[in-house]
């Protein structure tokens, strides 16, 4: 086997904090995917302007810049919140806005953008006779929403939520920049220090194909729950 | 809808990190690590070097529970004015823009910077023509940083890095022609007093002007903690009055580095 | 124009940070930023064009070499790219000797080719997909005139493959000129390098990475809009008449 010169358990701690880093942003992405989706579909003209504003700045600036503002700005205003909380109210709390915090934040914010646009189109796909079905059969619109919207909105939804997960894996690599040690700091760490080239870095090229083809695999396998019903249907129209 | 976006809400600030109570008699002291022989990781991972024994030693004078945080240099600054430690014990030196931003404790040592280059190679740093296209490698937001940017922003070509220890791989590396570092750091990195090494210094030593450079490394403190650094001005001045800043400082240089106290 | 040169030189005069020095290094950022990213994007824009004809090849020896560049490219972090050819190679024994250390020396070769790399596998699959997507009628128009398959390619098949993926490609150009963030890493001055030494000199994190992120929406907008009038250009014949 490849000898890692003793660099393989912090190079597995590091793989380790990547999915964490990737597990919580994704959860966070779909929370305000969403919250925008809702706002843009929603007739409020307020929440629209703002989800609107807030997917298209998102979309404009770099991932590294933001994350650059969040974990050194980010700090300075949150302070600014709570020494005003002391001063008024001597309420003292001090709120810490590490790399980790600082990575999954931004990253989640990134992707709720780009989740928003994905699951706008989606329930946008959804044919409203269906609704409307449900609605003549007296189902009540939370059920409706379980039942009916939901599933097929997440048909439709599914393809796109999968390229955004595997564009957010990778986005990943960026909290290293700041400091948080996921595979990719330890292994620029471990070719500086033993000066072999590509011995740390080709393991964790294979460790994100590796997730990657996971991810596929789970995704296909997803799609295939929620296009059940749908499959002779897709085989007629061709 | 709106117990969701309060759920929303409330999860996110859980997210956004630990909220915690300030700590009473506790004191932690940020430190970039590392900085050899300053400070560094023993193969344990235990921290070692001068500035850790330095430190240990005046919080054990003023009776102060300390712990150390690593800290990269970036941050360094924001994270003491962010409450996530309480002062600095990093080679910092002083300078007027730091001062804007932090209280300082008295300088604890001054050392010069040095040019250092390949022993093959042959610059003359006075000669700024002879300069042109030439690289330099320098950490990102030191005085160092400050004098190439101010004295050779327009001939030599400046690359900031992260980490001093960047500087020196891409040195070693043949990436850059000029290192400019700080005195101790350099001894530590090339050996260029060594007649086997690769690299030599080129120039004088440099300390001057003092508006770049500072009077010297110290300590440094959020502006209100005036009580907090009185503590560690009167433990700095303890161990040089009693011989056990020379001590220290022996154990890893065999040069001095030390200051009349109170200049 | 004299009015306006001289309320810009008061509101400079008024703050420390926008002084005129540090406003020249996000201007060289500029530069290094768009310099990168252009070349990046042609060079990756011509290699793709072969290599998306290969990856449709019928032959395995052809289709797969080039399937694995793009899956590869595509499947890891730009970052990883970026460092496995700026830190990796100087590791190499003896490369320092060698003719191909004038170019991997600088900073910026190396992010030009990890940059070049990773745009052409991904214009790759854009490109082959459009490729793909080419209507069957096209194709047998273009036998029944004869035609041979080089010049099917050249003047039937690429033409229309190359419209039908620009806006595909437009996100592409965004998606570079935002992953070009990154060669602030390896010590490149472009925007982002900028923007840390500003921050890095006045303790400024506001003011030094809204400013640049500001720029850079300037110009993603400026890509959207040359996509949108490119696209209406070149797609209006797929308008429907009265549309």
């Amino acid at each position: 086997m490849i000898d890692l010169q003793g660099y393989g358990p912090r190079l597995l701690e590091g793989a380790l904090v990547t999915v964490e880093v990737a597990v919580l942003s994704l959860l966070l992405a779909l929370v305000l995917g969403l919250l925008t989706a809702s706002a843009k579909l929603s007739r409020h003209r307020l929440l629209h302007r703002i989800a609107t504003l807030y997917t298209t700045l998102i979309r404009g600036v770099p991932d590294l810049v933001l994350m650059l503002l969040l974990f050194f700005g980010g700090q300075m205003g949150v302070n600014a919140i709570t020494d005003w909380l002391y001063y008024q109210f001597d309420v003292d709390i001090f709120i810490n806005i590490n790399e980790f915090v600082a990575g999954v934040v931004t990253i989640g914010f990134i992707f709720g953008a780009y989740m928003g646009e994905t699951f706008r189109g989606a329930f946008l796909a959804v044919d409203s006779g269906q609704l409307e079905a449900g609605r003549a059969y007296g189902m009540s619109s939370r059920l409706i929403f379980r039942r009916i919207q939901f599933p097929q909105m997440m048909r439709h939804a599914l393809p796109g939520l999968g390229n955004n997960w595997m564009v957010l894996l990778k986005t990943t690599a960026l909290v290293s920049v700041i400091g948080l040690s996921d595979m990719v700091r330890i292994a620029a760490e471990a070719t500086k220090a033993t000066h072999e080239p590509f011995l740390f870095m080709i393991p964790v090229a294979v460790i994100y194909l590796l997730i990657a083809s996971v991810s596929e695999w789970g995704v296909a396998r997803l799609q295939k729950r929620y296009n059940v019903g749908f499959g002779e249907a897709d085989e007629w129209n061709n | 809808m709106k117990k969701l976006l309060t759920l929303t809400l409330l999860g996110m600030f859980l997210a956004t990190g630990t909220a915690e109570a300030r700590g009473t008699d506790e004191v932690r002291l940020a430190i970039d690590v590392p900085y050899e022989p300053f400070v560094y990781r023993t193969p344990e991972g235990e921290l070692a070097g001068f500035e850790i024994d330095l430190g240990n030693e005046l919080c054990a004078r003023a009776d102060l529970e300390c712990t150390w945080v690593e800290q990269s240099w970036d941050g360094i600054i924001p994270g003491l004015l962010s409450r996530k430690y309480d002062a600095i014990l990093s080679s910092m030196a002083i300078t007027p823009e730091r001062e804007n931003q932090v209280l300082f404790s008295i300088p604890y040592y001054n050392t010069p910077s040095v040019w250092i280059t390949r022993r093959d190679r042959d610059i003359d740093i006075s000669d700024k023509a002879s300069l042109e296209g030439l690289s330099v490698g320098v950490q990102r937001g030191t005085i160092r940083d400050s004098y190439v940017t101010q004295m050779y922003g327009d001939t030599l070509d400046i690359r900031r890095y992260s980490s001093s220890q960047d500087v020196a791989n891409d040195l070693v590396a043949g990436r850059l022609d000029l290192s400019f570092e700080d005195y101790p750091l350099a001894v530590d990195t090339f050996h260029f007093n060594e007649a086997d090494s690769e690299f030599k210094q080129i120039g004088d030593s440099i300390k001057k002007p003092v508006s770049i450079f500072g009077k010297g490394a110290a300590m440094a403190f959020r502006k209100r903690d005036e009580a907090l650094a009185e503590k560690f001005n009167a433990a700095l001045r303890d161990v040089y009055a009693d011989g056990t800043f020379d001590e220290l400082m022996h154990q890893y240089f065999d040069y001095d580095l030390s200051l009349p106290v109170g200049e | 124009m004299e009015q306006l040169n001289a309320w810009f030189t008061e509101l400079l005069a008024d703050n420390a940070i926008f002084t005129a020095n540090t406003l020249g290094y996000y201007l060289d950022g500029l530069g290094n930023t768009v310099r990168l990213v252009f070349l990046s994007l042609v060079i990756g824009l011509l290699l793709a064009v072969p290599l998306a004809i290969a990856r449709g090849s019928r032959r395995k020896w052809i289709k797969w070499p080039v399937f694995f560049y793009t899956y590869v490219f595509r499947g890891t972090p730009l970052l990883i790219q970026l460092y496995m050819i700026y830190y990796g190679v100087v590791f190499i024994e003896g490369i320092q000797d060698t003719i191909l250390w004038v170019v991997l020396k600088d900073a910026f070769f190396p992010a030009l080719i990890a940059f070049t790399l990773n745009t052409a596998a991904y214009t790759t699959e854009i490109f082959h997909g459009a490729i793909k997507a080419t209507s069957r009628g096209e194709i047998e128009a273009a036998r029944a005139y004869g035609m041979s398959r080089g010049l099917m390619m050249r003047r039937i098949i690429l033409p229309s493959a190359f419209r039908r993926a620009l806006p595909a490609y437009g996100n592409e150009v965004i998606f570079m000129l935002h992953a070009s963030a990154i060669a602030s890493v390896v010590t490149i001055m472009d925007l982002t390098g900028a923007a840390r030494f500003v921050y890095a000199r006045f303790y400024a994190p506001f003011d030094a990475f809204l400013f640049v992120a500001a720029i850079y929406l300037c110009l993603t907008f400026a890509i959207l809009y040359l996509f949108r009038y490119l696209e209406k250009k070149l797609l209006a014949h797929l308008k429907p008449i009265n549309g």
